[in-house]
């Protein structure tokens, strides 16, 4: 893998207002979905990106690729910063940005043929004529191993499976090189995961995709993903290399996470050691002072309740946020 | 030790506009009390169909129980009266389900709705039952409960809903707890609290379990005995530690396969995936079910579908082929 930054992301914040009122309107606080979020997304890699519900990952999927205008920070893509750009030159590069959803079922038009959604990306972008964006939706479908005898068919006429790689197909059409997957596998069964994440995983190497993959399974994650970052409460609270992270997690979110990952093997998750954190997490219109995991945290000191603290580099390529490592 | 319930060749089968869905086809497991039964499969192999028929939960039309036994004590629950039903339902069987914001009402408070079972199963009054709710609160680990008996649904976290979920269910004492993927819309930290609190309420009061799930990774954690169906049919049944040790039925093996570790390195190879998906029920091939997507499969399995047999004394199978060899047995 070249280390070529594809994605340079600083001090990105997304929050969203909380209004009070029906007639006149009023901003009585905010969600801080994601607060202060800096880290670089490598060309040809998979940087996974995991936490609980609500901790912010669709969030800053999708202020990356812009369907989120951020409240504050620069995304570079290749240098050029995106919140700098005039509209149509955004218009050009959202080509070489495309998003996969985590609901096979709602990310598809029910009245649209499958033809007509794949071939959506094309036409807005205005590649090709009618004839060659047919052609295109052919080798779509061919690329995603679905039979293109069904192009004239709805949504509702495929499996969950198929349907995640229709919506695979409509992202790959604009040739992007850089694809956010928003749990693309979470509402798939388990016999159908496996066919995807292959799937994935061959389009990367055929075409030098760079993903952020989204996800709260921890073990799909270790498979897939070359860097992995922990999220907690709209902050990233681990960074690092995959085995380094899931073979000697620093942070102690990060642990107490991995441990309650279900092993399949009566054996080994019967024998091993589970942190069991208490409650849930808090809510991010109010997070809590210092370092927002300490209310749940089992080795929390005094400072921590007051110091927010520092994203650093424990060791090389592995940034952790936290006093007591 | 005799089992609580016993499935005995269940058969369920659902009327729909395309046809007849075929949604347990001769389905018999047990569970005996103080121990745990999981139950895996996929969306559609009948595993939530069958629990519910235990209930008699199955709505009718369009489902019927075409064929079978469940005993419950030895006694078929399909003879009973629906009046007698009702006094089984939550006083003795008691169940929660996979969506606790669904299962709740959203309009009366959490107290109201675990008190009242409470008064209607246990006949007692409504101010012990409130005293009782909020003891069962707190055991599921609830804080503050004397207040929170007062908030509505909405007012709870997930995690929370799954814990009044959990006192409710558990309020009359049952004897068996059906828990119908009760984690699989919570988050893994949350999960693991659930888990954790199913299994010490359990050896606080000995009752039988049987926990439904699609993730091989909780059961693994919970069950004595397992359970894995596909298509309406158990296709092999073993104790926790054998099925996962020698899994032995090749739908089996494939789900393990298919399953990434969080405790191993990936070593650069591929996921094996299981080609093609499941079917759908209605159209009904005279061969073993998995056959089309199965890597063993030999001509007899297009013709002719295994019955579930023993494979050793605690392990049985459904199959053909010896996974081992890849023959015929």
């Amino acid at each position: 893998m070249s280390m070529e930054k594809l994605i340079q992301v600083y001090g990105l914040k997304k929050y969203f207002p909380i209004t009070e009122g029906v007639l006149i309107q009023r901003e009585t606080g905010s969600v801080k979905a994601v607060d202060d979020l800096s880290f670089d997304i490598f060309r040809g890699e998979t940087l996974g990106l995991v936490g609980e519900s609500g901790c912010g990952k669709t969030t800053t999927g999708r202020t990356l690729i812009q369907l989120y205008e951020p409240t504050a920070g620069e995304v570079l893509f290749e240098g050029q910063d995106l919140a700098e750009m005039k509209s149509t030159n955004l218009r050009g590069l959202r080509k070489r940005m495309q998003m996969i959803f985590q609901d096979p079922f709602a990310s598809l038009n029910p009245r649209w043929t499958i033809s007509q959604i794949i071939g959506e990306p094309l036409k807005v972008h205005k590649m090709g004529n009618n004839k060659q964006r047919a052609e295109r939706v052919q080798e779509l479908l061919d690329i995603v191993k679905l039979n293109s005898f069904y192009m004239n068919r709805y949504p509702h006429e495929f499996s969950g499976g198929q349907r995640q790689r229709i919506g695979i197909a409509r992202a790959l059409a604009s040739k992007p090189d850089f694809i956010v997957c928003d749990e693309p596998i979470s509402a798939l069964d388990v016999s159908i995961q496996a066919q995807i994440v292959n799937l994935l995983e061959d389009l990367q190497e055929q075409f030098g995709l760079t993903y952020l993959f989204i996800a709260h399974d921890l073990s799909m994650v270790r498979h897939i993903c070359s860097r992995v970052a922990v999220m907690y409460l709209g902050i990233i609270v681990e960074l690092a290399s995959r085995d380094d992270l899931y073979d000697t997690p620093m942070h102690p979110y990060t642990q107490a996470l991995l441990s309650a990952v279900p092993i399949p093997d009566p054996v080994a998750t019967r024998s091993r050691k589970r942190i069991i954190l208490e409650g849930d997490p808090p809510s991010p219109s109010d997070p809590p002072s210092g370092c927002r995991f300490h209310p749940r945290c089992a080795i929390a000191k005094e400072h921590c309740q007051t110091d927010i603290p520092i994203w650093r580099e424990i060791k090389p390529d592995h940034w952790v946020a936290c006093h007591e490592v | 030790m005799d089992p609580i319930v016993a499935l005995d060749h269940l058969e369920v089968k659902f009327d729909t506009l395309d046809g007849v869905v075929n949604a347990v086809n001769g389905v018999s497991y047990s569970v005996e009390s103080g121990r745990t039964l999981g139950i895996v499969g996929e969306s559609g192999c009948g595993k939530s169909v069958s629990v519910l028929s235990i209930m008699r939960l199955i709505p009718n039309p369009p489902g019927r129980i075409t064929g079978g036994k469940i005993l419950f004590r030895g006694k078929n629950l399909l003879e009973y009266p629906e009046n007698k039903m009702e006094q089984i339902r939550g006083a003795e069987i008691g169940m929660i389900f996979q969506d606790p914001m669904t299962s709740l009402n959203p309009v009366l408070t959490i107290g109201k709705q675990i008190s009242e079972t409470m008064v209607v199963n246990n006949g007692i009054t409504k101010e012990e039952a409130d005293d009782r709710t909020i003891k069962l609160l707190d055991m599921v680990g609830i804080a503050n409960p004397e207040e929170r008996v007062k908030e509505y649904p909405h007012q709870f976290s997930g995690g929370m809903r799954q814990r009044a979920m959990i006192a409710m269910a558990l309020s009359c004492r049952p004897d068996i707890l059906i828990a119908d993927e009760p984690t699989t819309s919570l988050d893994v930290t949350i999960q693991a609290q659930i888990v954790d609190l199913v299994k010490r309420l359990q050896a606080e009061f000995g009752m039988a379990v049987i926990w439904i799930t699609h993730d091989l990774g909780v059961v693994a954690e919970l069950a004595d005995r397992m359970v894995v169906m596909y298509a309406g049919y158990v296709i092999e049944e073993a104790n926790v530690y054998e099925l996962y040790g020698n899994p032995s039925h090749p739908y089996t093996l494939a789900l393990l396969k298919s399953l990434p570790r969080v405790d191993a390195s990936r070593g650069g190879e591929r996921l094996t995936s299981i080609p093609g998906f499941p079917p759908d029920g209605i159209t009904v091939s005279p061969g073993c079910p998995f056959a089309p997507r199965c890597s063993f499969t030999v001509d007899r399995c297009r013709h002719e579908n295994p019955q579930l047999i023993d494979f050793n004394s605690d392990h049985k199978i459904a199959c053909w082929v010896d996974v081992t060899t890849g023959k015929e047995r």
